[in-house]
């Protein structure tokens, strides 16, 4: 009788069958206890799908590679949570597709960065980050500006997020397009389009421009980002995991 | 261990003039994985250039960091990388078989659809077409065709080694099958993503939050742990003996080495995610297998240096076999710092820094550049039937050059990363942080400018090399003073 492992260097499929079997482990442990753990999601309310608008702007946020340099994730520590705010909690990224956590802060962590600063500011920002912030070395991106945004096929972006479970409604689905225009006309009524995605900010982002620019939808998305949760439901000592 | 010397006598004395090995095949992929290298690297100069002045991302779209930083990647990881691990896979395969690569032009098939499933990602980045998650950026009708390409090469990988006329699978081949069986594996669960339109290039992983986190880290780090790392391993396990012309040092220990490496490895991806919201049960596995993994990662340094037992003295006068060996010490090098790394203090004062870039590149430029160099080395004369390299002196040169720029570069990451993690968590005297975010990114200017000094000697190194290559291609021979006396003849004299 050989041995398992003379059978494995001699034989490729007792080669190739233990081999999946040793690299199956690890990841099976590691990866499937977190779709049927409660715990792993904490329970706090206010976590809304994206507004169309927004969801267009982190596609852009996506586009440009923008998780390269900035994290969204904050770490539980005193610096961090005076510089950046609330530690990050799952729950705050429980609808991204994909996650935009990021390695490497060669710019600032961005899970809080809504509403901390005006719209002018991240306009100018984004559009020249030095004129804001002489030591920056952002790349400058008012090409954002000059692009109409695409969102015909807005629908089927939400369609296709509720496909990977993203509690989008009929009722978002159909008034996605009117709701990206809902989301930059201020003057409007808005209450229909804020009673679909609570705490939504009604604004023209980018007011330099008349049509909607990717410029608008990037803003947007920046202004939500760490603003829905309400962390005085947020009870530390039963979300410890 | 009856078969110690019996393998390491077939690895040396199975006649190639008997059997039709198929060596275009690799010749193509050695050309390949050369011009990708430089296109890959000298993305990656211009990245590093972008953050030293960010006047270089001349505020176009296609040229800015987001869109340069995936095309390096991909392209030292994947074109470059990809290729040699491709190239040298159907060689080391054939030879260790005694067997032509199986499916006839299966394999060329392969080749061309791998340069294919390259060119569609660097297009794609170009225009913004990515995924956004870090090392499987590609979108997925680029990742079905990776898919459909990957399948055809593991058939013909285990195709050759199922027609084998050699009873024993050497051990070179165990590490190429656990890179391409575990590739497949991590590829395909991670990008399981569902397209917008069937038109468009756009899709929405099936994964969110902090199960995608974890799918990618998982990914992500193995990426390093199969594709970088076990199947260059392979290399190591072919070219090492052969160019110092001694047997694999211990049987028993690349046994241990194999498959404790592939088993750890999987478990240290959460490393990648200390202090997030991912569970700290998963945290604590990710450290405690990371830390585990140094073990088997220096079973294998050893089993690798130790090669040269009995031959030591030909470092003096060979410097592809020099080559082969500082890669060998930087793998262990990369491979202490990974664990240390991985231990969540140090981790939290690493972590988002210039120090995780760092640590990378010691491995990458390191580790998998300098064996993929010395393979190659190795290889072109024997594939173009030279008697021997266009220049020794070169090789030599070639080495210095890219360890000077290699040991710029991540002393300096080490610095801007410990000098950034340190300035974030500063406090003064009143309580209050010391620093801005602004001013650590500012502290880092002189560091990104070493950088992509230390970046630009190692192009620079791998430029000498494809000159060098191409004069022996073309069979032409540099007359040069010998290494320290030794007729330069010599060393490839004997091997060739």
């Amino acid at each position: 009788m050989p041995t398992l492992h003379e059978r494995a260097e001699t034989n490729s499929f007792w080669l190739i069958l233990l081999t999946l079997i040793v690299v199956a482990i690890g990841g099976i442990v590691q990866m499937v206890p977190l779709f049927y753990l409660e715990s792993t999601i904490e329970k706090v309310s206010g976590v809304r799908p994206y507004t169309p608008l927004e969801l267009m702007g982190r596609n852009i946020y996506v586009r440009e590679g923008c998780y390269l340099c900035h994290s969204q994730q904050v770490r539980p520590f005193r610096d961090e949570a005076e510089r950046y705010g609330h530690y990050s909690l799952a729950a705050e990224s429980m609808y991204d597709h994909p996650f935009q956590w990021g390695s490497k802060r060669t710019g600032p962590d961005l899970a809080r960065v809504g509403a901390r600063y005006s719209d002018e500011w991240h306009v100018a920002h984004l559009t020249n980050p030095r004129t804001v912030v002489p030591e920056s070395v952002m790349p400058g991106y008012g090409f954002l500006s000059r692009q109409p945004l695409e969102y015909g096929d807005i629908e089927a972006h939400l369609r296709t997020n509720r496909t990977v479970g993203v509690p989008y409604t009929e009722d978002m689905i159909k008034n996605a397009k009117a709701d990206v225009a809902a989301q930059t006309a201020p003057d409007a009524d808005p209450a229909a389009f804020v009673a679909r995605y609570p705490k939504a900010v009604v604004r023209k982002f980018n007011a330099g421009e008349r049509e909607i620019t990717e410029m608008d939808a990037l803003v947007a998305y920046l202004q939500m980002l760490g603003t829905l949760v309400d962390f005085s439901t947020f009870e530390t000592a039963k979300n410890i995991r | 261990m009856n078969h110690v010397n019996a393998q390491a006598m077939t690895a040396s004395t199975a006649n190639p003039s008997q059997i039709d090995y198929n060596e275009d095949i690799v010749k193509a992929g050695v050309i390949a994985a050369m011009v990708w290298s430089l296109a890959g690297m000298a993305a990656g100069l211009l990245a590093a250039l972008q953050l030293a002045w960010p006047a270089f991302n001349l505020d176009l779209p296609w040229l800015s960091f987001g869109r340069i930083r995936p095309i390096h990647t991909s392209g030292v990881i994947f074109a470059f990388g990809g290729n040699v691990l491709m190239a040298t896979s159907f060689y080391v395969v054939q030879r260790t078989c005694r067997a032509r690569l199986f499916g006839g032009d299966l394999g060329w098939v392969v080749f061309w659809g791998y340069q294919l499933f390259l060119l569609m990602a660097v297009a794609g980045y170009l225009m913004g077409v990515t995924q956004s998650k870090e090392y499987a950026e590609p979108e997925w009708y680029v990742d079905l065709w990776l898919t459909i390409v990957w399948v055809l090469y593991a058939i013909v990988f285990f195709g050759t080694l199922a027609i084998r006329r050699e009873p024993h699978i050497y051990v070179a081949n165990w590490f190429y099958a656990a890179f391409i069986i575990t590739i497949a594996l991590l590829h395909i669960i991670n990008n399981l993503a569902v397209p917008v339109s069937f038109t468009g290039a756009k899709s929405y992983v099936v994964w969110a939050g902090v199960q995608d986190a974890m799918t990618q880290w998982w990914y992500g780090h193995n990426a390093v742990g199969f594709f970088l790392t076990a199947g260059f391993l392979g290399m190591m396990y072919y070219f090492v003996p052969k160019q110092a012309d001694r047997p694999v040092y211990s049987y028993r220990l690349s046994i241990v080495h194999f498959w404790s490496l592939i088993f750890l490895y999987i478990w240290a991806g959460p490393h990648h995610l200390h202090y997030t919201a991912l569970p700290d049960w998963a945290q604590t596995l990710g450290m405690t297998f990371s830390i585990m993994l140094w073990m088997p990662s220096w079973g294998g340094m050893i089993n690798g240096v130790m090669t040269l037992s009995g031959a030591w003295e030909k470092l003096r006068t060979d410097p592809v076999l020099r080559l082969m060996v500082v890669a060998i010490a930087f793998y262990g090098m990369s491979t202490f710092e990974g664990p240390v790394m991985s231990i969540k203090a140090v981790n939290a004062l690493s972590h988002y820094t210039d120090w995780t870039v760092g640590h990378v590149h010691s491995g990458a430029l390191g580790w998998v550049g300098f064996i993929s160099f010395g393979s190659i080395y190795y290889l072109v004369p024997k594939l173009w039937k030279r008697p021997r390299l266009y220049s020794i002196r070169l090789v030599d040169m070639h080495l210095w050059v890219a360890t000077i720029g290699i040991v710029l570069y991540i002393t300096a990451m080490w610095i801007s990363g410990i000098l950034q993690g340190l300035m974030w968590r500063a406090y003064d005297k009143l309580g209050f942080l010391q620093y801005s975010f602004v001013e650590t990114v500012e502290a880092m200017h002189p560091f990104y400018v070493i950088r992509a000094l230390g970046g630009g000697l190692y192009i620079f190194g791998a430029l000498v090399m494809c000159w060098n290559l191409w004069q022996t291609a073309h069979g032409r021979l540099r007359d040069e003073r010998p290494m320290l006396g030794a007729p330069t003849a010599a060393p490839a004299a004997s091997r060739a």
